[in-house]
């Protein structure tokens, strides 16, 4: 058959200056993306940032405004979605009701002009542990057996690239955690490109190899889940992934790859590689578990800042927050795992807090705080 | 006490009342259908072997359990019964050939105009059955505007007419009941998500594959909904063949019409009657397990 994909289709999925407008809403704005083959990648973000756009484009489910989609030196931009070596699980599955598993499953081999379906469907099925239920009908099936289904039917035509599109949102929190693990092995098995779009950090980090975090149709950063959360470069990064304390201060001199920064009074030394800003006037950022709480006039090491009131204090199991409060009116978070090293404390006691300075990012002075806070509560 | 004894009692046996709730809501269904058409259906079966009481008046009949009425209502009026499945059939197919590419482009294509479209569907329903019918009559008639454009175009001679032929009575019965044709399709394509249409772009079948494997099997509920609420009426209908057919375009309907309105036959029309819904019956028992629907439905 025509429409049979080219097998020769195959390598890096290059987005260059990817651009999507709806009448008056720009959706993707000149996007330029590199994805190498094999790879698990999270395009992550809140909703409306123009990740969904932008797998849809991918998919051919929409047409870029301008801007260019490679595949390999293919270029799939004009290429009609039935004709790309591209297959996407939907949000919702969209399994075929009318159709068996096996039929569902068989689908996309069987447009392709494929005859005997028989052998790789009942391979795919097998991994998808799910070989029993192929004379089913989709309505049939429990909420995650319809999503691995929905994985099935797409990975049996062995795609150059598997679109996810937030694949488990409508799993509950447990079967969520499973599959999540079990999409990330079936990924390892099968060799495909993965790009998985989801607004969940936490399915982003467990599962991606390379996550690029969206927001208003651009790209904020993009590195693995490690290096995205130790060192972000904006706060909608740092508040996106994770929790932030930010503390603004101005940079004092720079002495080889230490920079000296004036924090509210106190100065403090952070490695110049972990200041992404050219500006004097900096943010600076540290997650809540990196700060370590001292009883007044105990020995610390690396950063200090003094003068802080516990506020409040609560117990959590493995770890206990606290909120303390500085001298300048700030309240800032502290999450100390409870293994013995932090003193008893109570509210109302002063305190002293450190910190390693490998652990502090700093930020244009001008960012906004508050950019990516609602994103992170979505979920 | 009594108001207050009540209460409790009520309260003591919770649920009584819940599981009546269902046969009180089927009650007034229920009373209508047995006394609208149980009852004379009844007294069908009853008339449907009568015979004419010997040196009677016309119209009195006895009941004598005469079953040969039925076979020979059937062998006497065999050419009406089949001319009236043949023109019932062409006519669905005819309004399934015109109603099912409306209906989807209504579903799929008619953006902001959908509800526009809808009305002018069911607008012919704001007037009577009777009236359209006779007005395709002046449509179709020799001074009609068919019939002239045709004429101007030398497509037909100069004495042909198209009224008063089973052309005539055929494209009446499409479209008497096409929007009830419409209506059921346009109903079940609307339903579809329209991701299962992506689903099935994104696995490799182009439109027309998609159409023929997704969207069409998808919409089968409202075809055959479709089909059974045209075929069924066009099989009985006798308005159509009356205004727009001649003596030999004579379709079951009109027999029934004539031997119980005019020639007081009322045990032939009775049994043709119960031949008509038996045939009917098994035309769409049959119709339904070849269609294999149940599971969508």
């Amino acid at each position: 058959m025509a429409n049979h994909p080219d097998a020769a289709k195959t390598g890096d999925l290059k987005l260059s200056s990817l651009t999507k407008r709806f009448a008056d809403f720009l959706a993707v704005d000149n996007l330029d993306l590199v994805i190498p083959k094999g790879s698990f990648f999270a395009l992550l973000g809140p909703s409306g940032c123009g990740k969904t756009t932008t797998l849809r484009m991918i998919a051919g489910l929409e047409e870029p405004t301008s801007g260019k989609i490679y595949l390999g030196d293919t270029d799939l931009t004009d290429t009609k979605s039935y004709r790309r070596p591209v297959n996407t699980v939907f949000q919702n599955y969209a399994l075929f009701p009318h159709l068996t598993i096996f039929e569902n499953v068989a689908f996309g081999l069987r447009r392709r002009g494929i005859k005997d379906v028989k052998e790789p469907v009942e391979k795919v099925l097998a991994l998808v542990e799910l070989a029993h239920l192929r004379d089913r009908k989709p309505t049939q099936l429990s909420g995650g057996q319809q999503q691995r289904i929905a994985v099935a039917r797409a990975i049996v035509n062995r795609p150059a690239l598997l679109l996810l599109d937030e694949p488990l949102g409508a799993l509950d929190l447990k079967l969520r955690r499973q599959m999540q693990i079990e999409l990330k092995w079936i990924q390892t098995e099968v060799g495909i490109t993965f790009v998985h779009v989801t607004h969940d950090q936490e399915e982003a980090m467990t599962m991606a190899d390379t996550i690029a975090v969206m927001n208003e149709g651009r790209i904020e950063q993009l590195g693995s889940p490690a290096d995205l959360y130790e060192n972000p470069k904006t706060a909608f990064v740092a508040n996106f992934l994770g929790q932030s304390n930010f503390i603004k201060g101005t940079l004092e001199s720079t002495s080889g790859a230490d920079q000296f920064v004036n924090l509210q009074g106190t100065r403090i030394v952070i490695p110049a590689a972990r200041n992404s800003s050219t500006h004097k006037s900096l943010l600076v950022g540290i997650r809540p578990e990196k700060f370590r709480i001292h009883n007044v006039g105990d020995t610390t090491t690396g950063n200090k800042l003094e003068g802080g009131i516990v506020t409040d204090i609560s117990f959590v199991g493995v770890s206990t927050q606290y909120q303390v409060e500085m001298p300048w009116k700030q309240e800032l978070m502290i999450f100390e795992q409870n293994d013995g090293g932090a003193p008893n404390l109570r509210k109302g006691d002063a305190v002293t807090l450190s910190w390693e300075p490998h652990f502090t990012f700093a930020l244009d002075g001008d960012e906004d705080v508050t950019s990516g806070l609602s994103g992170a509560d979505a979920e | 006490m009594a108001f207050a004894h009540a209460g409790t009692a009520t309260v003591s046996k919770p649920g009584r009342a819940g599981k009546r709730i269902p046969y009180l809501l089927l009650l007034p269904g229920l009373l209508w259908l047995l006394l609208f058409f149980i009852l004379p259906l009844i007294n069908l079966a009853e008339t449907s072997t009568k015979t004419p009481i010997a040196g009677g008046e016309t119209g009195a009949y006895e009941q004598t359990f005469r079953l040969q009425n039925y076979v020979d209502a059937f062998s006497e009026n065999s050419a009406q019964f089949s001319r009236s499945f043949i023109y019932a059939l062409l006519s669905t197919l005819l309004a399934l050939t015109i109603s099912y590419p409306l209906a989807y482009a209504i579903a799929f294509k008619s953006g902001k105009y959908k509800n526009i479209l809808l009305v002018l569907v069911i607008a012919p329903f704001f007037t009577s059955f009777l009236l359209r019918t006779i007005a395709w009559k002046q449509i179709l008639g020799a001074e009609g505007p068919v019939i002239s454009v045709l004429r101007s175009l030398h497509l037909i001679g100069a004495d042909t007419s198209i009224t008063a032929t089973a052309l005539a009575v055929v494209t009446g019965m499409t479209y008497n009941f096409l929007p009830f044709m419409t209506l059921p399709i346009y109903a079940s394509l609307e339903r579809i998500d329209p991701r299962l249409m992506e689903a099935s772009g994104d696995l490799y079948a182009n439109g027309l594959t998609t159409f023929r494997r997704v969207t069409f099997p998808l919409s089968m509920p409202g075809v055959v909904a479709g089909t059974l609420l045209t075929f069924i009426p066009a099989a009985g209908d006798y308005v159509n063949a009356q205004i727009l057919g001649n003596p030999t375009t004579k379709m079951i309907g009109n027999v029934i019409d004539s031997r119980f309105f005019r020639i007081v036959d009322y045990p032939t029309a009775a049994a043709l009657s119960f031949t008509l819904m038996a045939a009917i019956l098994i035309l769409v028992t049959v119709y339904i397990r070849r269609a294999g629907t149940d599971e969508l439905v």
